[in-house]
């Protein structure tokens, strides 16, 4: 490209963009596109999608704004950022939502259309903050009419004015790009895969986006690029992926490997239905969806598919889990291997649909009637999910029991860089199912016990079809081995002890917590599930300051690995930092009778880094 | 090169689990089990082939007095159980063992969607029109005014009718017998197990310690031959203990009209249980004892339409055409990816 006017480039470790406007302004699209982009640059990123429930909320107001927020590197990031270095904002009800996060001295990108009257009134100004000269004093302030310079660049290609303002997004696209140096060919391609057959609107965009390059290119005012240069990730071949699609994908990985067909019985909900919409593109890998008239149906399909011997999974958030609870406890009882998969959001109830929170972990540790544990595995990050979802599938199969699985929405919608794996290096879950008896007409033959047990306490996965083995089980007290309904009250109490022991069990299957940092120290920081990011490169500052800080990151959390009572015991004080009131701290209190500082945010938001940090310095003054 | 070896001869007795069976003495279950298991054997399907499902109640303990595979689950809940099993294993014959409180009342969603899918499965509601584990509340089939335990003024809700419900729902299979008309219970669940899709057996069942006496006017050898009419594809609908009386279509309305006297058999409705439109069905569905007519039994509706577990399965063999068998290295491969050196 032709520089008309002296351009200055500035080379950075990392930097932050956000897109926000109005819900239906192609915000989560213009994120998206940013963060491929900068990933396929070579750039680490993470990424923090942040929607309203409402589909299309009224225009202009704050309940409306969509916003879209990508941290890229140079180095390891963990997370999608505290503050904003640049950010875009299509509206005023985008700018007043927004501006508090933008860092002094970031550069203010401002769409000037809707700030009349009633733009402004909508968004609660009482005057033009454009004017008066105080944004300028705080940062790198560019105001432009993005929708009439846009209805400019397509000007001939025969849209509609409403076709032609919706290409806007693009405009502030090819804009950021230009700024951070990016490349729009991988745009540009996915413009001609999405709009291929609407040539009229695939043009446009294409014309939106490039005016929007041109304009930080040739516009005086816009003096300086900026550059951040590849990350030193480990070799490999990477991709960008999102935390539901990485979990589907697992799951794809781990049905495949273990010789099973997949069947995923979901009902659709915020946040969990994309992994049911993943799934179901991928019928040629033997995958079966099935959308369940609801949750209830769900998860009772699942059991239906888990006893026809396949490898048998529902996917929900927490109120279609509180649906399903009934479901899990037939799971339980008939001692099926399937996994139930929490992608968590704001409760309670419909609480926050499309906002994060790690609430429901005692639903899930506790939410069904009767003595009834199940194992909880948590994912960390959106490449987690993969990993992770698979060894929920072994614990299931070894241990004949269903699984709990529990992501959150803001792992589920945001993406970070995934090194590819070697198929070969995969885990493979070795199943297996007996083999007909014997045939005997003897009367003394050995019978088959479908709940005789082996040194995990499983009981064998006899499957229907299989002569000789025919068998009922059902949600009656089952008597030990032979499973016929009993209800001898010392058989009752003894299955529930081995239920419950063969779920304790498990902790001899799992490895030994990992401690990040010192082993022991004045402070260990423990989290579960999305703050691992935040937890993570917090603690890795505090270190730096000189603090004796570590931090333990929990996948397993029924049960907890052997060595985690020890592990605490080994630092002066414990701080759990969630997404909730204090649910792993009141397991941790209550198991290991441990003084766990609680550090709880519930804002339908995660963890900031700075804040971690400051958490960090008051306990260890205190 | 595969051999077929002849199916071992199997009996009753070898479809009989060596649990007791533990219902009431004089209960109408124990009839409908008996049937089941003489109707077993012919259905040229080794008994590890044959699963029954059932939520809970009286009729859903039904699963564990048959040596097949089975599941006993929760309350309402078989036919989604049975959904995902089916779904997975097409080669298996799944039963669905439910009552008309488990089926119609906290079962009502999953029953009318396992019908609208046509998943092959055969559901056999016994209706015996009262809850009888929780001990004898009014159930969704009991007529008004009923006075049970939690209705002692008489129930105020207006009765569902099963056979309705599966019409409206389009059911490609839908019939109805009683509990104590052996041959004719046995002929019923044998066209079921027949049937391609999803096959819906209403059964007029006792329950003799809440409801006693429920069906009597459709089982007494008195009364029965007037109160109720067998159907018989392409047969004029004709009952009466002389065979003297007809079911006449008066515009939209049944009309029950004596033979003779100027009507004869071609002026009756003739049965048509292959009829593609299900409006004559649901009519006769609504056919009640209450309102003057007999009540039909026998089969009123089986048509063929795909089914749910082929189509489900067709689509994974389509895309499997359409994208060879699923690679995972190509998955991980595919789209945008970049190097780090």
């Amino acid at each position: 490209m032709s520089t008309a006017i002296e351009k200055q480039v500035e080379n950075l470790d990392e930097a932050t963009v956000r897109f926000c406007g109005d819900s239906g302004d192609g915000m989560q699209l213009a994120g998206t596109q940013f963060t491929n982009t900068s990933a396929l640059a070579g750039n680490d990123v993470a990424t923090f999608p942040d929607f309203p429930a409402e589909i299309r909320a009224p225009r202009g107001t704050k309940a409306g704004v969509s916003g879209f927020q990508i941290h890229f590197s140079s180095q390891d990031i963990y997370t999608p950022g505290d503050t904003v270095d640049a950010l875009v904002a299509m509206n005023p009800a985008a700018l007043i939502t927004n501006l508090p996060d933008l860092r002094q001295g970031g550069i203010l990108i401002v769409n000037t259309d809707n700030f009349d009257k009633k733009g402004l009134e909508q968004a609660g100004y009482e005057s033009n903050p454009l004017e008066g000269g105080d944004l300028e004093e705080k940062f790198k302030v560019h105001q432009m009419d993005m929708t009439k310079l846009t209805r400019q660049a397509v000007d001939g290609l025969g849209l509609s004015v409403k076709e032609a303002d919706r290409c806007k997004n693009f405009f502030a696209m090819g804009l950021v790009f230009w700024l951070y140096d990016r490349s729009l060919e991988p745009t540009l391609r996915f413009i001609d895969a999405k709009f291929g057959k609407k040539p009229e609107i695939a043009q446009a965009n294409v014309a939106a986006l490039k005016a929007g390059y041109h304009y930080g290119d040739t516009v005086e005012g816009w003096n300086t690029q900026y550059l951040v240069a590849k990350a030193k990730l480990p070799a490999g071949k990477y991709r960008n992926m999102m935390g539901n699609q990485a979990l589907a994908w697992g799951l794809v990985a781990a049905a495949k490997l273990s010789h099973k067909r997949l069947f995923l019985g979901a009902y659709p909900i915020t946040p969990a239905s994309d992994i049911l919409h993943e799934l179901a593109k991928h019928k040629h890998f033997d995958v079966l969806t099935f959308q369940a008239e609801d949750e209830i149906a769900a998860v009772t399909s699942t059991i239906g598919a888990a006893f026809a011997g396949e490898m048998a999974v529902t996917a929900s958030s927490g109120p279609g889990i509180a649906l399903k609870g009934e479901g899990l406890g037939l799971a339980v009882i008939t001692e099926l291997p399937m996994i139930c998969i929490n992608v968590q959001r704001g409760g309670p109830s419909t609480g926050l649909p499309t906002k994060t929170e790690q609430s429901d972990l005692l639903q899930v540790m506790f939410g069904r009637n009767g003595e009834c544990p199940m194992p909880v595995i948590a994912a960390s990050s959106p490449s987690d999910c993969f990993d992770a979802i698979q060894e929920a599938w072994r614990i299931a199969v070894e241990y004949m029991t269903p699984v709990f699985f529990l992501t959150d929405g803001y792992i589920a919608n945001g993406s970070e860089p995934w090194r590819i794996p070697e198929v070969s290096d995969l885990p493979r879950v070795r199943v297996k199912h007996p083999e007909p008896m014997p045939d005997s007409n003897d009367e003394g033959a050995p019978k088959f016990m479908p709940y005789a047990r082996d040194e995990k306490l499983a009981r064998p996965w006899a499957v229907p079809g299989t002569p000789t083995l025919e068998h009922r089980i059902g949600g009656l007290e089952k008597q030990d081995l032979t499973g016929n309904v009993s209800y001898d009250p010392a058989n009752h109490e003894h299955m529930i002890k081995t239920r419950a022991a063969k779920v304790a069990g498990i902790a001899n299957g799992i490895p030994e917590q990992a401690v990040d940092g010192p082993d022991s120290g004045d402070l260990l920081v423990i989290s579960w599930g999305g703050p691992y990011g935040a937890c993570a490169t917090a603690v890795h500052r505090a270190q730096a300051m000189g603090h004796k800080v570590s931090h333990a990151h929990l996948r397993y959390l029924n049960p907890f690995p052997k060595n985690l009572g020890e592990l605490m015991g080994r630092f002066k004080k414990v701080l759990v930092p969630e997404i909730n009131c204090g649910q792993l701290r009141l397991l941790l209190r209550s198991e290991y009778l441990v003084d766990a500082i609680g550090f709880n945010k519930v804002q339908g938001k995660p963890f900031a880094v700075g804040e971690i940090v400051e958490k960090i310095e008051e306990v260890l003054a205190s | 090169m595969s051999v077929d070896l002849p199916l071992p001869v199997l009996t009753p007795n070898d479809f009989a689990s060596d649990q007791d069976v533990r219902w009431c003495p004089g209960c109408g279950d124990y009839s409908i089990l008996a049937q089941m298991k003489k109707v077993m054997p012919t259905l040229g399907l080794p008994k590890e082939k044959i699963v029954f499902i059932s939520g809970i109640g009286c009729s859903s303990r039904f699963p564990y007095y048959m040596n097949t595979y089975g599941m006993h689950s929760i309350h309402g809940r078989a036919p989604a159980v049975a959904t995902g099993l089916k779904t997975c294993r097409p080669d298996l014959q799944v039963w669905v063992i439910t009552g008309d409180g488990d089926g119609l009342s906290i079962g009502g969603n999953h029953l009318m969607h396992a019908i609208r899918r046509n998943m092959d499965l055969n559901i056999v509601l016994f209706n015996n029109r009262i809850y009888g584990l929780t001990k004898g509340q009014y159930s969704p089939t009991s007529p008004a005014g009923k006075k049970t335990k939690s209705t002692p003024m008489g129930s105020i809700d207006n009765p569902l009718h099963p056979l309705s419900i599966a019409i409206g729902a389009e059911a490609t299979f839908v019939a109805r017998s009683i509990d104590t008309n052996i041959k004719h219970l046995a002929e019923t669940l044998k066209r079921a197990a027949d049937h391609r899709g999803t096959a819906f057996v209403e059964v007029y069942q006792n329950c003799n310690v809440f409801n006693d006496g429920a069906w009597n006017y459709a089982k007494d050898r008195n009364t029965k031959a007037d109160t109720t009419l067998e159907l018989e594809h392409g047969k004029p609908l004709i009952f009466g203990k002389d065979r003297d009386k007809g079911i006449r279509l008066n515009g939209l309305e049944p009309e029950v009209v004596q033979l003779g006297s100027g009507i004869a058999e071609d002026d009756l409705l003739f049965h048509d249980e292959r009829s593609h439109e299900p409006s004559l069905a649901y009519l006769l569905s609504r056919m009640r004892y209450e309102d003057g007519y007999p009540e039909p039994i026998g089969v009123f509706r089986a048509v063929e339409k795909p089914k749910y577990d082929d189509m489900i399965n067709d689509q994974i063999e389509e895309a499997t055409k359409a994208h060879g068998i699923g690679d995972l290295e190509k998955l991980f491969n595919a789209g945008e990816t970049w190097e780090v050196e």
